[in-house]
């Protein structure tokens, strides 16, 4: 080990990291307006990945262009679970039974997946898959470069929506407070949907980068699911800016534990220092502390 | 005196010591041993999780601590492969209790939703370290000493520990139920703040539950090594028993004492029942999946509430009938 390896791997784990960031981004905006932990999530970046899969084996369409196909396919999915399931939850265990719901359209998703696409580990392939660039003496892959430009574009956009639309200031005021939100004529329910179905949508990109550079199968979200998860209570759940640093820092620090240890050690790291960090901060490193959770 | 409710139990309870000896077909028995091991793990859950609001998806730490704990004793202490293996089963459900209180100081340190998902860390910080380090053996496991019983009885001790763990889960959940304790736990689900202010110890009560009821699931994990005679890091400390466990329950009714055990005996026999019959387990998942949906979106409490509650709108209709007929005939 030495000091330009664990560069490296900060440098790579930042790459890596804005993806998962962006993924974990859509988990805290659906629970900061809608009061819901998707479980899901990780089957809807598996999802995502077989889509691009898809388009670029049988049509040879470029991951990238397929985004095109695949952002809005998965947007139009989160619409219809959010109206279909997720807007029958009712009651005071809305937490606990959204994540009942979410992990039950996870099972059936990952059964269909399981059928159409077999079990056997897929990879994405594109002629910029495997190549890379010298940056500063560092090998980069261009794979990682492109995912962490999507991220930042995805993100930027996101932030455009968020703080500079009428509907940003409308699922901001939501995620404050949603009963204030409402009795000020926001259409909470309207901005749910559309919550559900963005933070639904970014998945497509995250799992496009994900299955470029991982092999995966429909199992795979486990995996995710549990990473986004930890990141998002890291960040404080329903903070955006605590997803994206949260993200970040904690794929890094995997990484650079992977390379200063091991890589065995390096998914147990992930998970004691969320153990570590909640202990010392029960909210997250962003959250609000929760004076009266009912 | 007898009242019907008791002879429901008791019928149950009978049909159930009996299924072994009736049924002889070692695959039948085995589905009923797992069943059995899962209705006792759920219950045992639910007294925690279902009482208390606080929904805990890392039960398999318990789970795998307790199996571990009966593999390694077995091995260091040489228990030679006969019927003594059965005693290490509570020493693995105390292991479970006694790992279940610093995980618990750690997890319960917050609220609801943020504890589902703390627990479900730790139980992957578990995971990763049976995994990883050398005395579990790795991803290769352990293995236990082989049982030589006869093929065709084999099964029948396993069966009646895992009825044993069962029926103690049920009565020390039912004993819960009807104490202070068990209230305190239901004040902590109907409004925590509310319950300490009105001078419940809430997190001594919230750390007691939890680690009460790593108990019988530490030995639902202990049992589930002897029976399968090895272990693994990924079988042992496993995501789908999490969920397996919390879903059993909540298909059920959560919080109720029957729920758990009717929820697994369903759930249960029926996922093994289909691993048999379809090889297939995509199948197998879709058709779970979109069950569950059914039964959570339109019996949101579980099948048993939704049972007593179709019985007590029928009876009411009855009675009006009733009432409809009487004034006719008046």
């Amino acid at each position: 080990m030495n000091g330009t390896a664990v560069l490296h791997s900060i440098i790579d784990g930042v790459l890596t990291g804005s993806v998962y960031a962006l993924m974990a981004t859509g988990l805290t905006l659906i629970f900061g307006v809608m009061n819901i932990i998707n479980v899901a999530q990780g089957i809807f970046v598996i999802l995502g990945a077989y889509l691009s899969y898809a388009l670029s084996v049988h049509l040879g369409i470029d991951l990238f262009v397929g985004l095109a196909i695949t952002i809005p396919t998965l947007f139009v999915v989160g619409i219809v679970v959010e109206r279909v399931f997720l807007s029958r939850i009712k009651g005071p265990e809305r937490v606990v039974m959204s994540i009942l719901v979410t992990y039950a359209i996870s099972l059936v998703i990952e059964g269909v997946l399981n059928m159409v696409f077999s079990a056997n580990y897929v990879e994405l392939h594109a002629w910029y898959a495997n190549r890379s660039v010298r940056v500063f003496g560092f090998y980069l892959g261009y794979i990682y470069l492109l995912g962490f430009g999507l991220a930042v574009v995805l993100l930027g956009a996101l932030y455009v929506m968020l703080y500079r639309t009428r509907f940003g200031s409308s699922v901001r005021a939501s995620l404050a407070d949603q009963t204030a939100a409402a009795l000020i004529g926001i259409n909470v329910r309207r901005v749910s949907t559309i919550c559900f179905g963005l933070g639904v949508a970014v998945t497509a990109a995250g799992g496009m980068i994900y299955g470029a550079t991982n092999a995966f199968n429909a199992s795979s979200s486990y995996d995710l699911i549990s990473r986004l998860l930890v990141i998002i209570v890291l960040g404080g759940m329903g903070s955006i800016g605590g997803a994206l640093v949260a993200g970040i820092m904690m794929i890094t620090i995997e990484d650079l534990v992977s390379v200063v240890w091991g890589p065995v050690w390096s998914n147990l790291a992930f998970f004691l220092i969320l153990v570590v960090v909640l202990s010392l901060r029960p909210q997250g490193l962003f959250g609000k502390p929760s004076v009266r959770v009912a | 005196m007898l009242r019907v409710r008791n002879v429901w139990w008791i019928g149950a309870l009978a049909a159930l010591v009996l299924f072994p000896l009736i049924e002889t077909n070692p695959t039948y028995t085995s589905i009923g041993i797992f069943t059995l091991i899962f209705m006792g793990c759920a219950t045992s859950w639910n007294m925690f999780s279902g009482y208390s609001g606080y929904i805990n998806l890392g039960s398999a730490v318990s789970y795998g601590v307790g199996a571990y704990t009966l593999t390694l004793l077995a091995d260091h202490l040489h228990v030679p492969g006969n019927g003594d293996l059965f005693w290490l089963i509570p020493v693995g459900g105390f292991a479970a209790m006694i790992v279940a209180v610093p995980v618990g100081l750690v997890a319960l340190r917050v609220r609801r939703h943020t504890f589902v998902v703390i627990t479900i860390a730790i139980f992957f910080v578990f995971q990763l370290s049976a995994t990883n380090f050398s005395f579990t053996g790795g991803t290769s496991g352990l293995q236990l000493p082989l049982i030589p019983w006869l093929e065709t009885n084999y099964n029948k001790p396993f069966y009646y520990a895992a009825l044993a763990i069962t029926v103690f889960a049920a009565l020390l959940s039912f004993a819960v139920r009807r104490s202070r304790f068990g209230l305190q736990l239901l004040a902590i689900r109907d409004d925590e703040d509310r319950a300490a202010g009105l001078g419940v110890k809430v997190f001594a009560v919230k750390l007691t539950g939890f680690t009460m009821s790593a108990f019988a699931v530490g030995m639902g994990g202990a049992l589930y090594a002897v029976f399968l005679g090895q272990i693994y890091p990924q079988f042992v400390f496993d995501p789908i028993f999490d969920i397996s466990i919390a879903l059993m329950s909540i298909f059920g009714g959560l919080g109720t004492l029957t729920g758990p055990l009717l929820g697994a005996l369903v759930l249960e026999s029926m996922q093994q029942y289909l691993t048999i019959r379809f090889s297939n387990g995509s199948l197998y998942l879709i058709i779970f999946g979109a069950l569950f949906l059914i039964v959570v979106l339109f019996m949101p409490q579980g099948i048993v509430v939704y049972l007593s509650d179709w019985r007590s709108r029928r009876s009411a209709r009855r009675a009006e009938g009733a009432r409809v007929v009487v004034g006719e005939a008046s």
